[in-house]
């Protein structure tokens, strides 16, 4: 495959401004972060920047797009490209943005609400498309930016100011569908575990194809049933369980999980289905579309007159 | 004077096989450097329901489909019965006798039945009766039989010789017979010598970005609209364009928003519903200040509407597309080969000052098709992307920190295009400043918040002086000003010349092409020196009327409206000023007399 060479090409053109190796100072955004004391997202920030910088991929090179929502404030609190777009749409613009450039690492970030409620169509489709995206979600059940309303992710019976008489509703369990729709890569983390979720987004990143990582990312302010000490006693790691991540069954059985115990780590990984960008024909070859000098040769443009003639 | 104008109809169910003999006879002409323009009525795209095709050719170009036929091939009862009242005196009607009966014909209307078992009795099927009338047609406008020879071989050429031989056969026959019976017309078909090509809008618009450099295109399928997404699917490999369909117009608009952000120039068409679920996504690349072109074309609305029949009912929905106040630009191209011109101009312009580019379309002008000169196709269309880092994958030197929002004096900034190392930041849909941090995560401060409002506001005043303003068709001193937008011009240029000829009334065309920025100044001092101003439009309420109101405070003293469908014919719009110079009416509304 040629994209290699293309990457290689561009990494010698291109001169680094920042030199490996990277730490997470290397990321650090232009704004402060906005959300509360104790916020789970603090974990998700940490944990990506560090990703980036063990994986040496340079701010330039990555791209951080997000909706909107409390989590989705956070491109900018990190250096790379990013783009704060509408809620919902997040993965619209980041399939559009990789289909223009696929040399860049990009990285969408959002909430539950943000992702599997408004954004829901785009969540399904994104995901069959397998493009290669690294989509991680700070879920933590709740509306947080909007003072704390039911979330698409709330369980059933939860009591929030737009349910005052408890939830009637089912929940999405993101697990489960993500591999259902295509996902290539599913994983959950726990944002009381930044370690352990570095290594999810790390391999999310490394995976070649649409990765996601819903992250339990605990509202300290508006969702006292999940919070950071409810996900300390109920998570466990698929990992000390030596589960399969190739075995379906498995995946959708812990997926499945919720009660006592609730599963974090990597529930599913195929490697085996490219992603949307090497089917592509227009990209076969001349790297990134963006970077393509525009016109058309005359010999092309004589043919297509010729065809209305 | 033209020498030639001859307008033939196909009619019958869809699924009957109209399109093909359309496309010969459009070839037809164009081949003999003949212009063309051509209008399908119809119901449903894939079965059943009504179609009506017209084509009509002229050495001279041609404006509208016209108002009345010199051929009509009806291929069921139904379309006998709806169309004989639009032939000509001296016109020929010809269908299959075995079939269809004929109707009360007015005097010097030429009933020409043919009979399909007589005339091919060993083909089944009901196409047969197209490739008979089709022959009999070019028998009667004097085309030599050669050319369909050569095109029906082409046509059956992977079904083997013996279809082939069947076909050529029972054209031959259809051919002679029309040549036995039948009174040729009084007209013959002129081979000026060179060749004109024709496309439909939709066409016209794919070509139009192709040309401008568009690398991505995305879209949600949408009558009338899919004909773009067709051509340049049609097109992706050949010409390197990335082609997405995508699952709703959100995630269109999105899509485009983000290929657009990485550096592509980037497209998208839809039609009126699709265009409503765009536009919070319009207002975001306009906060973002990504360039992109969204092409509406409208269909009768509102809601589902009557979704293949046309409209210029979506005006104030662009207009007000989204919340908020955001630079937007704004054009309505005034025919075919407009639309092709109008795409490169567009995107140099958004280019510029990195905002969405809106093309209003309608059913009318994208799916009729037109000739063309090929030499008017220029793909060498002149580039130019404004200002951006990166484009070309090179690093200009940091010169004391980049702001992406830089306040400047025509407000506009430069963009650095993803992956270029050194400026890295963030584009928002929250309001931002200068480096692109949101307002809401800094101490509350309105002025900054006006400070970037005016600044993205004031870039649309450079593009005033960069394009054109209308200018005014036909005598200075007429008795009446007409005033269109976007797809009407032909239509009503030519219901100015029917208005000299026949009615001894002088009109002029003030058609309007640019609707955001308008040109009000320049329309102001044209219309103050009018005599009456009258608006024509494809609408109930009078959309462009009221923009104008708004824009110049300009009242005009009539209108001229329609919103059953289908498009203006000249008749209607002569009918218009008529009664409304006789003093009978302000508003007039045509009645379409033909049940399309």
């Amino acid at each position: 495959m040629s994209l290699t060479t293309l990457e290689i090409e561009s990494k010698v053109t291109v001169p680094p401004t920042k030199r490996l190796p990277l730490t997470i100072k290397d990321f650090k955004g232009k704004a402060e972060p906005d959300w509360c004391p104790g916020c789970g997202d603090f974990g998700v920030l940490s944990a990506l920047k560090q990703a980036l910088a063990d994986l040496g991929i340079r701010p330039h090179e990555a791209m951080v797009i997000s909706g909107i929502g409390c989590s989705s404030n956070l491109p900018g609190y990190v250096s790379t490209y990013g783009m704060h777009t509408l809620h919902g749409r997040a993965l619209s613009v980041a399939t559009g943005a990789q289909m223009a450039n696929h040399e860049l690492k990009i990285i969408v970030t959002g909430g539950d609400g943000d992702g599997y409620g408004i954004g829901g169509n785009h969540f399904i489709h994104t995901m069959r498309r397998n493009v290669d995206l690294t989509y991680i979600v700070m879920n933590n059940q709740i509306y947080g930016l909007t003072t704390g309303q039911l979330s698409p992710t709330s369980t059933k019976g939860m009591t929030t100011k737009s349910t005052p008489f408890g939830s009637v509703e089912n929940p999405i369990n993101p697990i489960p569908l993500a591999i259902a729709a295509g996902a290539t890569y599913v994983a959950r983390g726990y944002t009381g575990q930044v370690k352990h979720l570095v290594e999810l987004i790390k391999g999310g990143i490394q995976h070649k194809g649409f990765a996601l990582i819903d992250a339990f990312s605990p509202c300290v302010t508006f969702n006292h049933e999940n919070s950071h000490e409810f996900f300390k006693q109920k998570t466990f790691k698929l990992e000390d369980r030596k589960h399969d991540p190739t075995d379906f069954a498995a995946a959708m059985k812990y997926g499945y999980e919720w009660g006592d115990e609730i599963a974090i780590g990597l529930f599913w990984q195929r490697t085996d289905l490219p992603a949307l960008d090497e089917l592509e024909s227009a990209l076969k070859e001349g790297g990134p579309l963006a970077r393509r000098p525009l016109g058309i040769s005359p010999q092309v443009a004589a043919s297509l007159i010729r065809e209305l003639m | 004077m033209a020498k030639l104008d001859l307008s033939i109809a196909i009619g019958g169910a869809a699924g009957q096989g109209i399109a093909t003999p359309g496309d010969i006879l459009a070839r037809i002409f164009v081949r003999r450097g003949l212009h063309l323009n051509a209008y399908n009525a119809y119901q449903s795209i894939v079965r059943g329901g009504h179609i009506f095709l017209t084509l009509r050719t002229s050495d001279e170009p041609v404006l509208s489909f016209g108002d009345k036929l010199d051929v009509m091939i009806p291929l069921n009862q139904d379309t006998m019965n709806r169309h004989l009242g639009l032939m000509k005196a001296g016109s020929t009607v010809l269908y299959n006798g075995d079939k269809i009966k004929p109707g009360d014909a007015e005097t010097g209307v030429q009933l020409c039945p043919f009979s399909v078992k007589e005339l091919a009795p060993k083909i089944k099927g009901d196409l047969v009766q197209n490739t008979i009338a089709l022959a009999a047609v070019l028998q009667l406008i004097g085309v030599e039989f050669k050319i369909l020879e050569d095109i029906l071989t082409l046509q059956f050429k992977r079904k083997g010789q013996a279809v082939i031989d069947e076909n050529v056969g029972v054209a031959r026959a259809g051919y002679e017979y029309a040549a036995a019976r039948f009174k040729p017309l009084t007209i013959s078909l002129p081979d000026t010598g060179r060749r004109l090509a024709f496309f439909e809008g939709n066409q016209a618009l794919a070509m139009g970005g192709a040309a401008a450099g568009v690398r991505f295109y995305c879209a949600y399928p949408m009558s009338p609209s899919s004909g773009v997404l067709h051509w340049m699917a049609r097109h992706a490999r050949q010409l390197g364009i990335m082609v997405r369909q995508v699952e709703d117009e959100i995630g269109v608009i999105n899509m485009a928003i983000g290929a657009a952000h990485a550096g592509c120039r980037a497209m998208c068409a839809t039609s009126g519903g699709g265009f409503a679920l765009m536009t919070e996504g319009l207002g975001a690349a306009a906060m973002m200040e990504i360039p992109l072109v969204c092409i509406n074309v409208q269909r009768a609305g509102p809601a589902t509407g009557v979704p293949t029949k046309t409209e210029q009912g979506d005006l104030w929905q662009v207009l007000g597309a989204g919340q908020g106040d955001y630079p937007r630009i704004i054009v309505a191209p005034n025919n075919i080969p407009d639309c092709y011109k109008t795409v490169p101009q567009l995107f140099n312009l958004v280019d510029k000052i990195q905002c969405p580019g809106i093309i209003i379309s309608d059913l009318l002008l994208s799916e009729g098709r037109s000739s063309v000169d090929p030499t008017e196709l220029d793909f060498s269309v002149p580039i130019n992307r404004g200002a951006v880092i990166g484009l070309n994958g090179a690093t200009p030197p940091l010169n004391g920190g980049y702001k992406r929002y830089q306040l400047t004096e025509d407000g506009i900034s430069t963009r650095a295009l993803p992956g270029t190392p050194g400026f890295e930041h963030v584009v928002a849909t929250d309001d931002h400043d200068e480096d692109g941090v949101l307002i809401s995560d800094e101490y509350t401060n309105p002025h900054k918040r006006q400070a970037m409002h005016e600044k993205r506001m004031r870039k649309m005043e450079s593009i005033l002086s960069l394009i054109d303003a209308p200018s005014l068709w036909g005598a200075e001193d007429a008795q009446v000003t007409l005033l269109g937008w976007g797809s009407t011009e032909g239509v009503i240029r030519e219901a100015i010349e029917k208005l000299a000829k026949e009615e001894n009334i002088t009109a002029n065309l003030l058609q309007i092409k640019w609707i955001v920025p308008l040109h009000a100044a320049a329309i102001t001092l044209t219309l103050g020196k009018s005599n009456k101003v009258l608006i024509v439009e494809n609408n109930y309420s009078g959309q462009f009327e009221r923009y104008l109101r708004s824009e110049t405070g300009i009242v005009a003293d009539g209108h001229i409206r329609k919103y059953d469908g289908e498009p203006f014919m000249p008749h209607h719009i002569v009918d218009g000023v008529k009664a409304i110079l006789a003093g009978t009416t302000r508003q007039y509304v045509p009645v379409h007399e033909i049940m399309v």
